[in-house]
């Protein structure tokens, strides 16, 4: 089972995970810009963070032998502080850059004026860099949130095919599929998605456009999660063929709108005597 | 000793002889926008492995199209000295790690150095005519030995490090090395530069590995052997090249 895990943030994961994750098949990943649990106070703590995903996380991921491309943007959570809000000013600068597959996570968290403004913008910002968009679905008052999202990605004219609406439900999904939009799932051990779930409604709404992520965060989660879901659909009577059309055509398909997804087969390089990653002296 | 051939004309033949027309075309309007406005590099760099290609390059070893397409770029920067040197640390600041990459592999190129001759006379500890970089690239080499991607200290470890680092930093630059398996020979001018302190830090660094029952790296002893009194001293007569094998 090959497995591209279109949603999962490694910074805050183990080599351990990385390991475990190769093993189950994961051979290429995409982690969203965030939140890290400590809110930000400056643009450069972003900056610095942008450059992770860009520079030491694919190098890490490379040692396991996983592709790892990452997508960037100012988060809605941390769009409400005036103090983040020159992040703006930087994207452009970042968006432009190889390993960078779609704007995001953008969206919606509590619905504020600020992150009206700051969603529209980027989704602006994918237009001009001609990256697809990678939308974050709020936890609270899930359905009216994603509702607004795809009134706002309809008025931003980015084609709908470019766009991503993600950590979708039972009762976000048929508006998402009508809206012509990629349907993300996260599926989590407690809250979002579970596994079952997630088959149930695979059989409901078809394979096409659905992508499958472990979301795996700081937080309780796992990032084995796709694998599971994959096993799911097999023992549901789904083939080998779905299973591989959800957990890696789909994911190469959108972000390959970006004409940067790269997934020359990574090597593991070698391994720094007794240690797990060459993290130096 | 200095430079024969101008590291322009190098590049560029270099360049011709791969690039595809779009490649050309893309690369020959990005140095213009860069000769007219030092500050237009930052819109074009990030582009020149999507633009160019990023295959190995033939007829420069260890130069790949997108690092040599970027060199040029910089080489088009109507810059000198500090100014220059600031502009090319903001360039790597905001880089990926390929774009960081190719600014440390340019400083040499910067510095007057011939591509083709992997900086060769630079790394000797000549100074090239035409160099127009002086010491300002140091920050940047300094970031990069900060870090702990190898491919970013291999890239540190060239002819401008050999040519521009204080003996203590080019010694601390050595042992990274040695700590991260970069291997020495990617080193450049390390014959000229390895002294007695190196031998006897890296003299140190076998003993230590010795006693924790680890291998030590081959390519310490070269330089170790080159002084061998510090093997003489109290505290490491118990290190020894271990004997080779056939």
């Amino acid at each position: 089972m090959r497995i591209f895990d279109p949603h999962i943030h490694m910074s805050s994961r183990t080599t351990d995970d990385y390991e475990r994750m190769y093993e189950a098949g994961v051979r290429a990943v995409v982690e969203p810009a965030f939140w890290l649990g400590q809110p930000r106070t400056s643009p450069d703590t972003f900056a610095d963070y942008f450059d992770s995903l860009l520079g030491w996380e694919p190098y890490r991921a490379s040692q396991f032998g996983i592709r790892h491309h990452c997508t960037i943007a100012l988060n809605p959570k941390e769009a409400n502080d005036p103090r983040c809000r020159g992040v703006l000013d930087l994207l452009p600068r970042y968006l432009a850059k190889d390993g960078v597959v779609a704007v995001g996570e953008v969206g919606y968290d509590s619905m504020t004026p600020e992150e009206d403004e700051v969603f529209a913008a980027q989704l602006a910002l994918a237009i001009e860099a001609d990256l697809p968009a990678m939308v974050h679905t709020p936890h609270r008052d899930k359905a009216t949130g994603t509702r607004r999202s795809l009134d706002v990605v309809r008025e931003s004219g980015l084609a709908s095919e470019r766009v991503l609406i993600d950590h979708l439900n039972e009762l976000t999904v048929a508006m998402v599929k009508e809206a012509g939009c990629w349907m993300g799932f996260s599926v989590y051990p407690d809250t979002k998605m579970d596994e079952d779930r997630m088959v149930t409604i695979l059989k409901e709404y078809g394979t096409e456009r659905v992508l499958v992520n472990s979301a795996a965060d700081w937080g309780r989660s796992d990032p084995l999660k796709t694998r599971k879901v994959g096993e799911a659909m097999l023992k549901a009577g789904f083939t080998a063929e779905d299973v591989d059309t959800v957990l890696w055509d789909n994911p190469v398909a959108f972000y390959g709108q970006s004409g940067r997804l790269d997934l020359a087969e990574a090597d593991p390089a070698e391994f720094y005597a007794g240690n797990t990653i060459k993290r130096g002296g | 000793m200095t430079s024969t051939t101008d590291p322009v004309r190098t590049l560029e033949a270099a360049l011709d002889g791969t690039l595809d027309e779009r490649g050309r075309r893309w690369l020959e309007q990005a140095i213009g926008r860069v000769a007219e406005r030092g500050q237009a590099v930052l819109e074009v760099f990030p582009a020149a492995g999507r633009s160019c290609g990023r295959g190995p390059l033939p007829g420069m070893p260890g130069w790949t199209v997108d690092q040599a397409a970027r060199a040029r770029l910089l080489l088009a920067l109507p810059q000198e000295g500090a100014p220059l040197g600031e502009l090319l640390f903001d360039v790597y600041r905001y880089g990926d790690a390929a774009e960081r990459i190719a600014v440390l592999k340019a400083l040499a190129v910067l510095d007057g150095a011939d591509p083709a001759e992997g900086g060769a006379d630079l790394a000797e500890g000549g100074r090239a005519p035409g160099g127009r970089l002086g010491g300002h690239g140091l920050p940047i080499v300094r970031d990069a030995l900060r870090t702990n991607d190898t491919r970013l200290i291999e890239a540190a470890v060239g002819p401008y490090a050999a040519g521009h680092l204080a003996d203590d930093e080019f010694r601390q630059a050595v042992l990274k090395c040695v700590f991260v398996g970069v291997p020495l020979s990617a080193v450049a001018g390390l014959d000229r530069r390895a002294d007695r302190e190196l031998a006897r830090m890296l003299a140190d660094y076998a003993r230590e590995r010795t006693v924790a029952g680890r291998d030590v790296p081959q390519d310490v002893w070269p330089v170790v052997e080159r002084h061998p009194e510090v093997m003489q001293d109290r505290g490491r007569q118990d290190v020894h090249r271990p004997e080779r094998i056939g």
